[in-house]
C-alpha cells in the first residue's frame, strides 16, 4: 500500500517537473498577452481547422468545442480544449498581480532547480545485492587458494602433517614455576636451595656470585677491557691476513707454503724427539691420524676429476705425468701403515699392485722406466734395498748417481714425507742396534732413484747375501752357546760389511735358474725358523738380548718376500711348456664334443622343428570345401568313389590366405591365433587418462622393481603418494603453511566491527521476544 | 699347465670401514633380467590378492551407550579421545587406546543433537532437544564435585546442530536460524536466516574460518560469511541434504550428503554444477567426514554401511559393514587419517582402519619398501581385468546387494526411456541433461 502511494506521489512529482520545465518558455508569453489577443488567436485557429476539415475526414472533430464551456461542472472535467495542456502558468496567471505570492514563486523556482530522489529499492532486492557483493568478495578470497590446491592435487608426494612442529623447549623456570614441592624429600631440597639463595629463575647466579661480579674494581675492569680489545684487534688482524693469503691464487705459492710447513714440522719434530720423546710420540700419533684421514678422504686416489684429466694428459705432457706419479706416491704412502710398515707393506704390495684400475698402462710404464717414486718398487725396496745398498759397491752407487741429477727436481715434494718415513725406519733400526744406522741417511735419498733393473738386481744380491749371512749365523749359533749369541749379534755388522765384497762377483754371474734354487734354499732356511724361535725363547730369558728379536723377524719377512718374487716370475720362465698343454686342451675339447654327439645321436631337433612348422603352416591354411555327395546321380556303395568330374564340380576352393609372417624366417613359427588364456589378462580398452595406446604400453613396459632399477630409482619410482606419520595430528591447511599471509584480522573482530547494524537487528529481535 | 687366476679389484667389494654398507654388486643389464612385464604383472596380481587376504578393517566396538549414537566429535589435541552423544541425552568420552569409556555425562533431556569440541581441547559444547546449549569441561569434575556444565544457554527453539570456530572463541548453532555465539555471551552475536525451514546442520570452514555452510530441510544448502554477517548463496538440490563437510585441504570444496543416496562435491564458487557426484549407497546418506589429508572422505548411510570415496572418484573404494551394525548415523575420520569411527543406531561406536589391509604398528624399512612397491604395482596394473576384478570384489550383505541390482535396473530403465524420448521427438527438442546438472534445481543468489 505504502509503496503504491509512494509511486503515485513520485509520478505527480515527475509531472510537476515536466510542467515546470515548460514554464520558462510560456511564462513570459502568457504574461505579456492580454485576454483579447488570445481570444482572437483562438478564433483564427478555429477557422484554420474548419478549412482543413473541409475535405470531410475530420468532420467529427468539427463538432468539438474548443472554447471554455459555459457550464463548468465541478464533477467532471470538460473535455474542451483537450488539445492544450493545462499549464502551471495558467493557474498562476490570476495570482500574478498579488505580491504576497512572490515567496511561493520563489519556492517554486527553487524546486525547479532540484532533482527528486529515486525510489528506494525493495528490501529483498537490497539483501540480494548485499549477498552478491559478499559472495564475490569471498570467492576472490578463496581463489588465492587455487594454485595451492592445484599444486597439491598434482604433487607426486604429499607429506602430512604439512607443517613441521618444532619441539619447544620450555625453560626450566617455566616448568618449575608451576610445580610445588610436596614430598618431604623435595621440600628438603628446596629448603637447601633457598638457604643458599640459589636462584630458580634466570640469570642463574647466586647473590654471592653477583657480589663478586660487582666487586671488580674500575682499574681491573679497564685492564680487562683493554686486554679484550687487544685480543679482538689481533684476532681481526689474523683473520684479515688469513683471508688475504687464502685469496692468493698462485699454485706455486701454495706449494711452497706447504713445503715450508712440512719442513718446519719436520724440524720441530726432530727437536721434540730429542727433547721430549713422549710428546714426539703424540705428534706421531697425530701424523698417523692425519694419514688415516687422508686415507678416508680418497683425495689421492686416481679416481678424482683432476687425476682422470691428468691421466689423459700424461701421455703427452711430462709435467702431468710427474704430477700423477707424485700423487700416486702420496697415495701409497698414505695407505701405508707407519708403525707396522715393515710387516704389512710387503704383503700389501702385491695386492695394491693390482689396485689401480684407472691408471692407464703407460703411466705405469713410465714409472718403471723412470723408476721415480714407483710405489710398487718403492715398497719392495723400502726395507730390503737399504741393506742391499748397505753392501752396495761403489760402482753401483756411482751409476744411479748419473741419473740422479735430472730426476731430483721432480721428487722434491715427495722427499719431505719420505724423509719423515725414513725417520721412523731409522728409529726402528736404532732399536735393532744394527749397523744400518750409519748409512740410512744416504739411503733415504738414493733408494728411490734406483732404476728398476738395478733395483731388482740389488735386491737379489741382498737376498743372497742375507742367505749367506744366515747360514753363517746358524753355523755360528750351532757352535756357540746361548751366552755367546749376543756376541754374535755384535759381530754381525762386521760380517755384513765384509761379505758383500766377497760374494759380489759370483752373484752377478748367476742366472735366474740359479736364483730359483736359491729360493728353495731360502725355503729350507725358513724351515729352520722354529729353531730360531726356540732361540728367541732362550733370549727372552736373557732380557739384555731382547733387542735382537725384531731383527730375526725381519729376516723372516725377507725370506717370504723372496718366495713372492720367485712365484711372480715363474710364468715367464715356463713359457716353453705352454704350447704342449694347449694341444692337450684341444684334444680334450674334441673328445667332449664327440661324447655329446654320441649321447644325442638319435635327436634331430632341426628336422623335428621343420616338420612342426610345416604342420603349423598346413593347419593355418584355409581348407577347400568338398560338397560332393556320393551316390547322387551315380552308383554308390562301398569302394566306389564319386567321379572326378563331379568332385571337380562340387569342390569349393578356399581363397588363399594372407602370406605367413614367418615365411621368410626359417627358424621361427609365428602363430597369429588369439590366445584366449592370455587375453583374459590383457586390457581390452584404452584406460581413461591415456590418449594413445602407445602411451599406455610404455607405462606398462617400464619396470619399477628393484630387479631392473637402481636403488635410488626404485625408491623414487615407488614413492607413495601420501605419507602420513602414525600418531601425528594432521591439522587443516593454513595460509602460513603455504607461505600466504593469513587474513590479519580475526573473524570475530570483523563480526563486531559492524555492531550498529547487528545491534539494531538484535534490538528488534529482543523487542519481539519481549512482546511475545 | 696354464693357471688362470681370478682377480678382482678389491675396491669393488671391500668396504672402506666396518661401518659401511656391504657392497652388493648388481648387474642391471636388461638381458640378464628378461620378462620384466610378465614378472611384474604376476607380482601385482599377488599383491592384489594379498591385499584382499589381509583386508580386515574392523578393529573394535565401543559399547556402553543405552540408546542410538546420534553424534560424534574428535578431540582436537588428543588422538585417543573421542566424544559421543546418544539419543537419550547421554554424552560419553572414550579412550580409544584402552577402548573404554572414561567419562559419562547425562547432558540433556532427549536427544543430544550436536556435539563439538573447543579448538584448544579443554571443553566441549552440546546441544539437545531441551533447547539448551551447554559447555562442559573435558576433564570431568574432580572428586566430590557435582557434574555440571560450565555454561548453559537457554534458547527459544530447538537447536539441531552445533559447530565450533577453528581458531576463536565463537561457535555456531542451527535450528530455525544460524546463530553465531560468543562464548562469553548468553545471546548470539548475530543470527542469519534465509528462508523459513529448519536447518539441520552447520559447519565452519576449517581453512577460511569465517565461512559457514548449512543445510536446511527445504532441500537447500546455504553458505554464510561470518564477517559480513550475511548469507552468500543458496543451492537447491533435488532432495534434502543431511549434512555437509568441508575439505580441510581445499578451502572452497565441500561435500554434501544427500537423501537421494548420493553425495555431491561442490566448489563453492560454482554451485550450479557439482564437481563430482559420488554414488554407491543404496539408501539416504546421513553423515560425511573428510580425511584430514583431504584426499578421501567417508560417508555413513541409512543402508547400514559406511563407504570411503576418493574425492575425485564417483565410485567408492571401500565399503564397511558388519552383521550387527544398523543404520549408521554419524561417522568421523580420525585426525591422523588412519582410522574411522562410526556411531550407529544399535548403540555402538565402531572403530575401523581407514586402509583395510594396512599393517598396523611399526614397519621395518624393508616392509615399508615392499608395501610401497606393491602399492605402485597395483596402481600400474589396475586396468588389467583380473587385477581389477579382484581388487574391486567386496562381499556385501544381501539387502545391499539386492538393492544395488534393483537400482541398476531402475537406472537402466530411466536411461533407456530418456534415450527413447530423444529418439522419438523432434531432433533438438529434448535435450540430454548430464547426471551432475540433473540434481541441481536452482542456485539462488
Amino acid at each position: 500500500m505504502s509503496s503504491s502511494r509512494a509511486a503515485e506521489s513520485s509520478l505527480l512529482a515527475l509531472n510537476q517537473q515536466e510542467e515546470l520545465e515548460d514554464l520558462p518558455r510560456e511564462y513570459p508569453l502568457s504574461t505579456s498577452e492580454d485576454e483579447g489577443d488570445s481570444d482572437g488567436e483562438r478564433k483564427h485557429q478555429k477557422l484554420l481547422e474548419a478549412i482543413s476539415s473541409l475535405d470531410g475526414k475530420n468532420r467529427r472533430k468539427l463538432a468539438e468545442r474548443s472554447e471554455a464551456s459555459l457550464k463548468v461542472s465541478e464533477f467532471n472535467a470538460s473535455s474542451e480544449g483537450s488539445g492544450e495542456k493545462l499549464v502551471l502558468s495558467d493557474l498562476l496567471e490570476p495570482v500574478k498581480t498579488s505580491s504576497s505570492l512572490a515567496a511561493v514563486k520563489k519556492q517554486l523556482n527553487r524546486v525547479k532547480s532540484k532533482k527528486t530522489v529515486e525510489l528506494p529499492l525493495h528490501r529483498e532486492e537490497i539483501e540480494r545485492i548485499h549477498r552478491e557483493v559478499a559472495f564475490n568478495k569471498t570467492s576472490q578470497v578463496l581463489s588465492k587458494w587455487d594454485p595451492v590446491v592445484q599444486k597439491n592435487r598434482q604433487a607426486e608426494q604429499l607429506v602430512f602433517p604439512l607443517s613441521k612442529q618444532q619441539s619447544v623447549f620450555a625453560p626450566i623456570e617455566h616448568v618449575v614455576s608451576g610445580w610445588k614441592a610436596r614430598t618431604p624429600l623435595e621440600q628438603e631440597i628446596f629448603n637447601l636451595l633457598h638457604k643458599n639463595k640459589q636462584p630458580v629463575t634466570d640469570p642463574l647466579l647466586t647473590p654471592m656470585e653477583k657480589a663478586s661480579l660487582k666487586a671488580m674494581s674500575l682499574e681491573e675492569v679497564k685492564m680487562r677491557r683493554a686486554e679484550l680489545q687487544r685480543a679482538r684487534a689481533l684476532q681481526s688482524y689474523y683473520a684479515a691476513r688469513a683471508r688475504r693469503e687464502k685469496k692468493i691464487k698462485s699454485k706455486k705459492y701454495h706449494k711452497l707454503l706447504k713445503k715450508g710447513k712440512a719442513k718446519q714440522a719436520l724440524k720441530e719434530f726432530e727437536k721434540l724427539r730429542k727433547v721430549n720423546p713422549a710428546a714426539a710420540l703424540e705428534e706421531l700419533e697425530k701424523l698417523e691420524k692425519a694419514r688415516m684421514m687422508e686415507r678416508m678422504s680418497l683425495k689421492h686416489q686416481n679416481s678424482g676429476k683432476w687425476a682422470k684429466s691428468k691421466a689423459i694428459m700424461a701421455k703427452y705432457d711430462l709435467e702431468a705425468r710427474q704430477a700423477m706419479q707424485e700423487q700416486l706416491a702420496r697415495n701409497k704412502e698414505l695407505m701405508q701403515k707407519i708403525q707396522v710398515a715393515s710387516e704389512s707393506a710387503e704383503e700389501e704390495g702385491v695386492a695394491e699392485e693390482e689396485g689401480e684400475p684407472f691408471v692407464p698402462d703407460m703411466v705405469n710404464e713410465v714409472q718403471v722406466k723412470a723408476s721415480g717414486p714407483n710405489p710398487w718398487m718403492f715398497r719392495n725396496h723400502s726395507s730390503d734395498t737399504k741393506e742391499a745398498e748397505v753392501q752396495g759397491d761403489p760402482e753401483e752407487l756411482a751409476e744411479p748417481a748419473a741419473q740422479e741429477a735430472p730426476e731430483s727436481e721432480e721428487e722434491g715434494p715427495v722427499v719431505a714425507e719420505e724423509i719423515l718415513l725414513k725417520e721412523f725406519e731409522e728409529r726402528r733400526s736404532l732399536r735393532q742396534k744394527s749397523g744400518l744406522k750409519q748409512i740410512t741417511k744416504p739411503v733415504g735419498s738414493q733408494e728411490t732413484k734406483d732404476p728398476s733393473s738395478q733395483g731388482v738386481l740389488s735386491e737379489l744380491r741382498a737376498l743372497s747375501q742375507k742367505l749367506n749371512r744366515e747360514n753363517h749365523q746358524s753355523r755360528k749359533q750351532e757352535l756357540s752357546s746361548t751366552r755367546t749369541v749376543l756376541a754374535v749379534q755384535r759381530e754381525e755388522p762386521a760380517g755384513e760389511e765384509e761379505e758383500p765384497l766377497l760374494l759380489q762377483r759370483p752373484e752377478r754371474a748367476r742366472t735366474l735358474d740359479e736364483l730359483e734354487e736359491l729360493g728353495k734354499e731360502g725355503c729350507f732356511q725358513n724351515k729352520e725358523l722354529p729353531r730360531a724361535a726356540v732361540e728367541g725363547q732362550q733370549w727372552e730369558r736373557n732380557p739384555s738380548n731382547h733387542l735382537s728379536v725384531p731383527k730375526e723377524k725381519k729376516r723372516k719377512e725377507q725370506m717370504i718376500d723372496l718366495q713372492n718374487l720367485l712365484t711372480t716370475k715363474s710364468p715367464s720362465m715356463k713359457s716353453l711348456a705352454v704350447p704342449t698343454t694347449e694341444e692337450l686342451e684341444d684334444e680334450e675339447e674334441r673328445d667332449q664334443r664327440q661324447m655329446i654327439k654320441e649321447a644325442f645321436a638319435g635327436d634331430d631337433v632341426i628336422r623335428d622343428f621343420l616338420k612342426e612348422k610345416r604342420e603349423a603352416v598346413e593347419a593355418s591354411k584355409p581348407k577347400d570345401v568338398d560338397l560332393t555327395l556320393p551316390g547322387w546321380g551315380e552308383w554308390g556303395g562301398v569302394g566306389l568313389k564319386p567321379s572326378a568330374k563331379k568332385r571337380h564340380r562340387f569342390l569349393i576352393k578356399a581363397p588363399e590366405g594372407p602370406p605367413r609372417k614367418d615365411g621368410n624366417l626359417p627358424n621361427v613359427i609365428l602363430s597369429e591365433k588369439r590366445n584366449i588364456r592370455a587375453a583374459a589378462h590383457q586390457v581390452r580398452m584404452l584406460p581413461y587418462p591415456f590418449t594413445h595406446h602407445q602411451q599406455f604400453e610404455r607405462t606398462i613396459q617400464t619396470p619399477i622393481g628393484s630387479t631392473w632399477n637402481t636403488q635410488r630409482a626404485f625408491q623414487k619410482l615407488t614413492m607413495p603418494k601420501v605419507v602420513t606419520k602414525p600418531g601425528h595430528i594432521i591439522k587443516p591447511i593454513k595460509a602460513e603453511d603455504v607461505g600466504y599471509r593469513s587474513s590479519s584480522r580475526s573473524d570475530l573482530s570483523v563480526v563486531q566491527r559492524n555492531p550498529k547494524r547487528l545491534s539494531i537487528r538484535h534490538k528488534k529481535q529482543l523487542k519481539k521476544n519481549s512482546v511475545d | 699347465m696354464k693357471v688362470k687366476m681370478l682377480s678382482r679389484n678389491p675396491d669393488s667389494y671391500v668396504r672402506e670401514t666396518k661401518l659401511d654398507l656391504q657392497r652388493v654388486p648388481r648387474n642391471y643389464d636388461p638381458t640378464l633380467h628378461p620378462f620384466e612385464v610378465p614378472r611384474e604383472y604376476v607380482r601385482a596380481l599377488n599383491a592384489t590378492k594379498l591385499e584382499r587376504v589381509f583386508a580386515k578393517p574392523f578393529l573394535a566396538s565401543l559399547d556402553g551407550h543405552r540408546d542410538g549414537v546420534s553424534c560424534l566429535a574428535k578431540h582436537p589435541k588428543s588422538l585417543a579421545t573421542v566424544l559421543s552423544g546418544a539419543c537419550d541425552g547421554e554424552v560419553r568420552i572414550w579412550n580409544l587406546t584402552k577402548r573404554k569409556c572414561i567419562h559419562m555425562i547425562q547432558a540433556h533431556e532427549g536427544f543430544v543433537r550436536g556435539i563439538c569440541t573447543r579448538f584448544c581441547g579443554t571443553s566441549f559444547f552440546t546441544v539437545g532437544d531441551d533447547k539448551t546449549v551447554k559447555q562442559w569441561k573435558m576433564d570431568g569434575p574432580s572428586f566430590g564435585e557435582e557434574e555440571e556444565p560450565l555454561h548453559t544457554i537457554l534458547g527459544k527453539t530447538v537447536y539441531t546442530g552445533i559447530d565450533h570456530h577453528w581458531k576463536e572463541a565463537v561457535f555456531a548453532t542451527c535450528g530455525q536460524q544460524v546463530d553465531i555465539w560468543d562464548e562469553q555471551r548468553s545471546s548470539p552475536i548475530c543470527s542469519m536466516t534465509w528462508g523459513f525451514d529448519s536447518i539441520s546442520s552447520v559447519k565452519f570452514n576449517p581453512v577460511e574460518t569465517f565461512l559457514l555452510g548449512s543445510c536446511a530441510s527445504d532441500r537447500n544448502i546455504v553458505l554464510y560469511d561470518m564477517r559480513q554477517a550475511t548469507p552468500l548463496k543458496k543451492v537447491i538440490l533435488d532432495m534434502r541434504t543431511n549434512t555437509i563437510c568441508w575439505n580441510p585441504m581445499e578451502a572452497f570444496i565441500f561435500t554434501a550428503a544427500n537423501e537421494d543416496y548420493n553425495l555431491y562435491t561442490f566448489d563453492m564458487r560454482a554451485l550450479d554444477t557439482p564437481v563430482m557426484v559420488h554414488m554407491d549407497h543404496v539408501s539416504a546418506v546421513l553423515d560425511v567426514d573428510y580425511s584430514p589429508t583431504g584426499k578421501d572422505f567417508v560417508s555413513a548411510s541409512f543402508d547400514k554401511s559406511i563407504r570411503i570415496f576418493p574425492v575425485d572418484k564417483s565410485r567408492s573404494r571401500e565399503v564397511y559393514h558388519t552383521k550387527r551394525m544398523q543404520h549408521v548415523i554419524c561417522v568421523k575420520w580420525t585426525s591422523d587419517s588412519k582410522y574411522i569411527m562410526c556411531g550407529s543406531d544399535e548403540m555402538n561406536i565402531r572403530l575401523w582402519k581407514a586402509n583395510a589391509s594396512e599393517k598396523l604398528g611399526v614397519l621395518t624399512s624393508r616392509e615399508k619398501a615392499a608395501t610401497d612397491y606393491n602399492q605402485r604395482l597395483k596402481e600400474k596394473f589396475q586396468h588389467h581385468p583380473h587385477i581389477k576384478r579382484i581388487s574391486r570384489h567386496r562381499h556385501l550383505p544381501k539387502s545391499i546387494y539386492s538393492q544395488i541390482q534393483e537400482q541398476r535396473v531402475m537406472k537402466e530403465a530411466r536411461r533407456r526411456k530418456e534415450l527413447n524420448r530423444i529418439k522419438h521427438s523432434k531432433p533438438g527438442s529434448v535435450q540430454r541433461v548430464s547426471e551432475k546438472k540433473k540434481r541441481v534445481v536452482a542456485v539462488v543468489k
